[in-house]
């Protein structure tokens, strides 16, 4: 399309790629410039990015080592932390066992001993219980005696002594 | 032409972008004259310089954002080459760098308004197909000597077919450049062409030009995706390439 | 319209050429859909073969560009 007006070589060429006058140019610096961009990439840009990248990798590497081993040690130390604590508490229980059967001993002498007191007192508390018991029935025997003279008396009877009194006994023992 | 197009009153130039123009004067172009294209290749250089060199010169393990560009670039492109053209492949990493900086940046600096696509001639693309192609084919034999030609006699068809593929293979083998070539100019000149002509529209329409400037809005989206397409297309065919001549394992 | 036969020759050819694309687009169509199915039944496989996409739709857009070639030639340089 209006090529005689735009054609730099003034041919009749409608389409500028196919104007092979150009072609040496073109050709010359397009080689020109892959060379320029060869030589830059290979000598400056490729191997710098290359050991940044290496770099990178190598630093993430070790980061990771040693936060595997930092890792490693808490695991380590939560470890010893709680063989302690089962040491502790394995001593606490012994410590407390012991205690306990120090005590029980304690104890049961001191029962023992109250036991012992208290049978005695028990013993000696019947025995007085018995005397008591005894005078009692003596005193009741010596009142049912006075009142059944009385009584015989105030009913106009003559009291024989020795007949009430065997009387009394036959009914207290009744 | 100039004829129907003074009647019509409508004048589009899509291919006057593609001319090329000596920068001082108006002499004519010899093949040392400093025209257009060597402004533009030279913006690429400077452009590739910027992206890759200045940006990383820190050289920080915690990367700026320009450095980091740079990485994804190196990145993409090495595990590229790795992934398609093996590991012995690596070795051509540079040369594949070069081509893929210079194609996609080229691309990429064509779209910017008034510039020129040295990408889009067919001259420009035709050398880089071509250096392709010989790079290939010299690998090949260079690596494994005659029995690069076992590519073409494929073993695992029928006898009776082999002769056959092995003509078919080998037109192929003869047109990839051709097809390598064409594939990116032929994109790039379509795409900017069509820009042109929508913007040809534009001029003519009043105040209905709203919809092509929409249109070439829309289309300058396309382009920048093809734009990067082309390029990483480019560059992976040439490692599919390059496996043939140093990959042990072929189709 | 003053022009001569072969100048309409031309771009009839041109036009007819055009039509090539079509096969182009039906192939890279294709080859995307598809990929696309593919990819929705085994989306875990999918990004390993976007480098193989691209090629498939690099040697499918190829001839289009082509057919492509060979109107711009007919245009401006028969």
């Amino acid at each position: 399309m209006a090529t005689e007006a735009h054609g730099e070589a003034g041919k009749a060429v409608g389409m500028p790629q196919l104007d092979f006058s150009t072609w040496p140019n073109q050709i010359f610096w397009l080689l020109v410039t892959l060379v320029v961009i060869y030589l830059v990439l290979s000598k400056i840009a490729l191997p710098r990015i290359g050991a940044v990248l290496a770099d990178r990798k190598s630093t993430i590497t070790n980061d990771l080592a040693a936060a595997e081993e930092l890792k490693q040690r808490a695991v380590a130390a939560e470890k010893a932390y709680n063989d302690a604590l089962a040491t502790a508490r394995t001593e606490a229980a012994k410590i407390v066992a012991q205690a306990k059967a120090e005590i029980q001993k304690d104890l049961d002498a001191a029962t023992a001993t109250a036991d012992a007191e208290i049978a005695a007192k028990a013993a000696e508390s019947e025995k007085t219980i018995a005397v008591i018991r005894d005078g009692a029935a003596a005193a009741v025997a010596e009142v049912a005696r006075d009142v059944a003279g009385e009584l015989v008396a105030a009913l106009g009877g003559k009291a024989d002594a020795s007949a009430v009194t065997a009387a009394v006994t036959a009914r207290l023992k009744g | 032409m100039a004829t129907e197009e003074h009647a019509g009153g409508l004048q589009i130039h899509p291919m006057d972008q593609f001319v090329v123009k000596p920068l001082f004067g108006d002499g004519p172009i010899e093949w040392y004259t400093p025209t257009n294209v060597t402004l533009w290749m030279g913006i690429a250089v400077l452009a590739m310089i910027a992206l890759l060199v200045l940006s990383t010169r820190r050289r920080a393990i915690v990367p700026s954002r320009g450095q980091s560009v740079a990485e994804m670039f190196y990145g993409f492109i090495h595990k590229m080459v790795e992934d398609v053209a093996g590991h012995e492949g690596l070795k051509f990493f540079p040369y594949i760098m070069t081509l893929f900086m210079f194609v996609f940046l080229s691309n990429m600096l064509g779209l910017i308004p008034m510039s020129f696509t040295t990408t889009s001639h067919i001259a420009v693309t035709a050398v880089l197909a071509l250096l392709v192609f010989l790079t290939v084919t010299l690998v090949g034999f260079y690596r494994k000597g005659i029995g690069f030609l076992s590519m073409f006699w494929v073993s695992s068809a029928p006898l009776i077919l082999r002769p056959i593929l092995a003509i078919i293979e080998l037109i192929s083998y003869f047109v990839r450049p051709l097809s390598h070539s064409i594939r990116l100019g032929g994109n790039l000149m379509a795409g900017h062409a069509v820009i042109k002509v929508f913007a040809g529209f534009a001029g003519a329409m009043g105040v209905a030009s709203v919809v092509p400037i929409a249109a070439i809005a829309a289309i300058y989206g396309l382009e920048l995706l093809v734009a990067a397409v082309q390029a990483y297309v480019f560059t992976i065919l040439t490692c599919v390439y390059l496996r043939d001549a140093v990959g042990d394992a072929h189709h | 319209m003053e022009g001569d036969i072969a100048e309409m020759g031309k771009f009839i050819g041109a036009g007819l050429a055009t039509m090539g694309l079509g096969g182009a687009g039906i192939g890279v169509g294709h080859i995307a859909g598809n990929f696309l199915a593919g990819a929705l039944r085994n989306p875990s496989a999918a990004p390993g073969q976007m480098a193989n996409l691209f090629v498939g739709i690099a040697f499918a857009e190829a001839l289009g560009i082509f057919s492509f070639l060979i109107a711009l030639l007919l245009m401006f340089a028969v």
